[in-house]
């Protein structure tokens, strides 16, 4: 009994040795008060002449204003790039073009840490991913498209590889510079122009990515952004004169875009939502499959299409690897997403705070087990506890529907047939993780989940080169690597 | 005294058998010279959902097949259609086609077979990739097919439209329903024979005959059809189906060539119906050695 105490006593203890903060500076951060839109290589006010706020979800506080673009700006970005198109960017060489994209490539790497930290500061995301993952990709995104640009008839044996023309991108708030990466890099090497949307809660970085296209000397025209809300993609999407429709973000939005465009001759690309398996297995190493899930699901606070947002455990581990866990999940730092030692940063915005605590709230009700991490949290902010949600239903909206949150559904099973069954039990197929230490079990599986990217254990890794993209309702297309080159050429 | 003729029912292909219409409904189409062809089902939207049934079913045997053995099924399709040109023949003549064009037809059909057959274990190699992660771990990408495909065949062309649409759907792993062309049907029941008769697993292929506007809404809106391939000739139900088709993001593929053309053929009508899947693992990398000899 003295013993049982003695050891609660350490345990609280050791909670309260907190590491000292250590955050990141941003004296070296050169931000606006207010952003215009980039059209046609210059800043122009928006038409309405309104603006709305960019907030730091980790203090509440507003950073710029930012244009609101509406249906007159859009088409002046559109007839920009347009021009652009006809006039310039058409004519050039590829072996020009890509020595722009070489170009952006290296400046996003002089200036990673100055795009690091306002990524940070305007999503929320932790230091430690923006700086490690999402700007590193970034540049190395533009670096790999740019060899692509006088090389594009070796990727499509037998075809004549065109430009499309102009491509409208609709990008979402989670990845906010990577995914403008994503989608403005295949584009230029592949010879369109562009219009470019950042999301409404993310814009600066896109912003600042279009002051350092303008930097690296790319004609005007050829990558206009326009900032806005829903209303400003609509704008994009419905555009006549738009050739190309690039989407990344919710199921909801792709459906009413596939719709729109219904009867046009507007090629697509649409990268969805996903709601992912991450598969443990008796045999898996455990520690490591452990710090597979927590990346899986805690990365970016679960902002990840792709996030291994239900976890299926063998019923042989499946008390042991809970256990590790809760445990992993109690010693998870949240907080200041500037801080160099933050393991989950903020929420995105007030809105996504509150669409998770709903989600919470649905599963309270329905009476699972829901374990909340102990952890220490900001008092100013939006954040959210890491969460799993034990005991689960199959039928259980939180199993069945994208949470986009630091929210973990558990489930167990017993053989591999009942595994795949409910992990391909969803209208989704974006991702999936498998951890096994048998090789013949992963490719089994690999054959088997219906699914576009299959992480055997590991989870959540990205590079250039690998093809990014879901099946069902994630979406169509992919992005990355030489198949994402597809998505901006017409072959003849 | 004359023998009397025995004239052919032409049923429905769900599932590898041949059943007539739940509805009970059939029409009638004429040729040019205002004979009739015969007694055609007029599929509904029952028979459409059963076939999807049928080829959801197929689907998970079928694109688990080696794909050597694939390729040897396709190329017994072109082994009986070879087998059944007096049929096809006679069916191309009675549906308005000269002898001349009728034979050009079925020689093209079973040519075509016969090299998507020889793509079958092919094109993966030259669609996949292994992609050089800056990361310790092994990536390649490679093709899956897309799931159950739905086909709206060409108006014109009663077996080459079929022959054209199908083969590369089902050689890339993928099972399919297909309506056949309302005016000209007669083929395509006789190459359902052919294809029950050439080792394609029943459910892998199901053909419907019927009105593309009846059924048009049904493709649409299936939400276990995965993508579909519409080779008809209306813009609007081109829209219409994209529009329908937001229920479950189907792949809409426009299917314009010229089937008697050899643009019709090629690698990438199979790439049109398949999936990108990517798959990473770590690689383990202990102590200083390399790979130098």
């Amino acid at each position: 009994m003295a013993k049982n105490k003695q050891q609660k006593a350490k345990a609280s203890k050791k909670k309260t040795w907190d590491l000292s903060p250590a955050p990141e500076s941003t004296s070296h951060v050169q931000l606006k008060k207010k952003y215009e839109l980039y059209i046609d290589g210059k800043w122009v006010k928006p038409t309405s002449g309104k603006y709305f706020p960019s907030i730091n979800p980790g203090n509440e506080e507003k950073i710029a204003d930012v244009a609101h673009a509406d249906a007159k700006d859009v088409d002046k970005a559109v007839k920009a790039a347009r021009k652009a198109y006809d006039n310039v960017w058409s004519k050039m060489s590829g072996k020009e073009r890509g020595k722009y994209l070489f170009r952006i490539a290296r400046m996003i790497q002089e200036r990673a840490r100055e795009f690091a930290v306002i990524e940070s500061m305007d999503g929320g995301k932790p230091i430690r991913e923006s700086r490690d993952v999402d700007v590193p990709l970034a540049a190395n995104h533009f670096f790999y498209y740019a060899g692509w640009a006088d090389k594009l008839e070796f990727a499509f044996p037998n075809r004549k590889v065109e430009a499309l023309g102009v491509a409208g991108q609709i990008i979402p708030w989670n990845f906010p510079l990577l995914m403008a990466a994503w989608k403005i890099a295949p584009a230029l090497a592949t010879g369109n122009t562009i219009v470019i949307k950042p999301a409404e809660t993310t814009s600066l970085t896109a912003l600042k990515l279009a002051e350092l296209i303008h930097e690296a000397g790319v004609p005007p025209g050829v990558v206009n952004v326009v900032t806005g809300f829903g209303d400003t993609g609509a704008e994009i999407v419905n555009h006549p004169d738009v050739n190309k429709v690039a989407f990344t973000g919710s199921t909801n939005v792709g459906k009413l875009i596939q719709n729109a465009i219904a009867g046009t001759k507007k090629k697509s690309t649409l990268e969805l939502g996903g709601k992912s398996a991450n598969i443990i297995f008796e045999d898996a190493p455990i520690d490591q499959a452990v710090e597979g899930i927590v990346n899986g699901i805690f990365f970016n606070q679960g902002h990840v299409c792709c996030a291994g947002s239900r976890l299926f455990v063998q019923e042989g581990v499946a008390d042991q690897v809970i256990k590790k866990l809760k445990n992993r999940l109690d010693h998870l730092y949240i907080g200041d997403p500037l801080d160099k030692n933050t393991d989950v940063g903020a929420i995105n915005s007030k809105e996504q705070l509150d669409t998770i605590r709903k989600y919470i709230e649905i599963g309270k009700n329905e009476g699972n087990d829901i374990y909340e991490s102990s952890c220490n949290m900001p008092s100013k902010g939006y954040f959210c506890k890491p969460t799993l949600v034990l005991n689960v239903a199959q039928s259980s909206k939180l199993v069945q529907e994208e949470i986009f949150g630091p929210v973990l559904t558990v489930q167990t099973f017993r053989t591999v047939d009942e595994v795949i069954q409910k992990a391909n039990n969803t209208p989704y197929g974006l991702a999936a993780g498998v951890w096994t230490d048998k090789g013949s079990k992963i490719f089994n599986l690999t054959g088997k989940l219906r699914a576009g990217v299959i992480w055997a254990n590991t989870y959540n890794r990205f590079d250039p080169v690998s093809p990014f993209g879901g099946y069902k309702e994630s979406g169509f297309g992919r992005e990355g690597g030489l198949h994402g080159l597809e998505a901006y050429v017409k072959l003849a | 005294m004359e023998r009397l003729g025995i004239l052919k029912t032409y049923k429905i292909y769900i599932g590898g058998k041949f059943p007539r219409t739940e509805s009970g409904r059939y029409y009638s189409p004429k040729n040019a010279s205002g004979e009739a062809l015969a007694n055609i089902c007029l599929s509904s939207r029952k028979d459409l959902r059963n076939a999807v049934v049928a080829a959801r079913s197929a689907f998970g045997g079928w694109a688990e097949r080696a794909a050597f053995n694939r390729s040897q099924i396709v190329y017994r399709i072109a082994e009986m259609l070879e087998g059944r040109r007096a049929q096809f023949l006679e069916e191309l003549m009675k549906q308005g086609s000269t002898k001349q064009q009728a034979e050009k037809e079925i020689n093209l059909s079973i040519d075509r077979i016969v090299y998507y057959a020889g793509w079958c274990d092919k094109y993966q190699q030259i669609f996949s990739t292994v992609n050089p992660v800056s990361s310790s771990h092994f990536n390649f990408s490679a093709m899956e097919p897309t799931g159950v495909v739905g086909v709206i065949a060409p108006e014109e062309g009663s077996l080459i439209g079929l022959v054209s649409t199908i083969i590369p759907i089902i050689a890339g792993g993928n099972t399919v329903v297909c309506l056949a062309s309302e005016k000209l049907p007669l083929c395509a029941i006789t190459f359902a024979e052919v294809l029950q008769t050439s080792d394609v697993p029943g459910g892998v292929v199901n053909i419907l005959t019927g009105n593309e506007k009846e059924l048009l809404e049904h493709f649409g809106s299936h939400m276990d059809i995965n993508a579909l391939c519409y080779a008809g000739a209306s813009e609007d139900h081109l829209t219409q189906l994209n529009k329908l088709s937001t229920g479950n993001l189907k792949r809409i593929r426009n299917f314009e060539a010229n089937c008697m053309d050899e643009s019709s053929q090629s690698p990438y009508f199979i790439q049109d119906y398949q999936e990108v899947k990517t798959t990473w693992h770590p690689i383990e990398n202990i102590g200083g050695s390399t790979s130098t000899y």
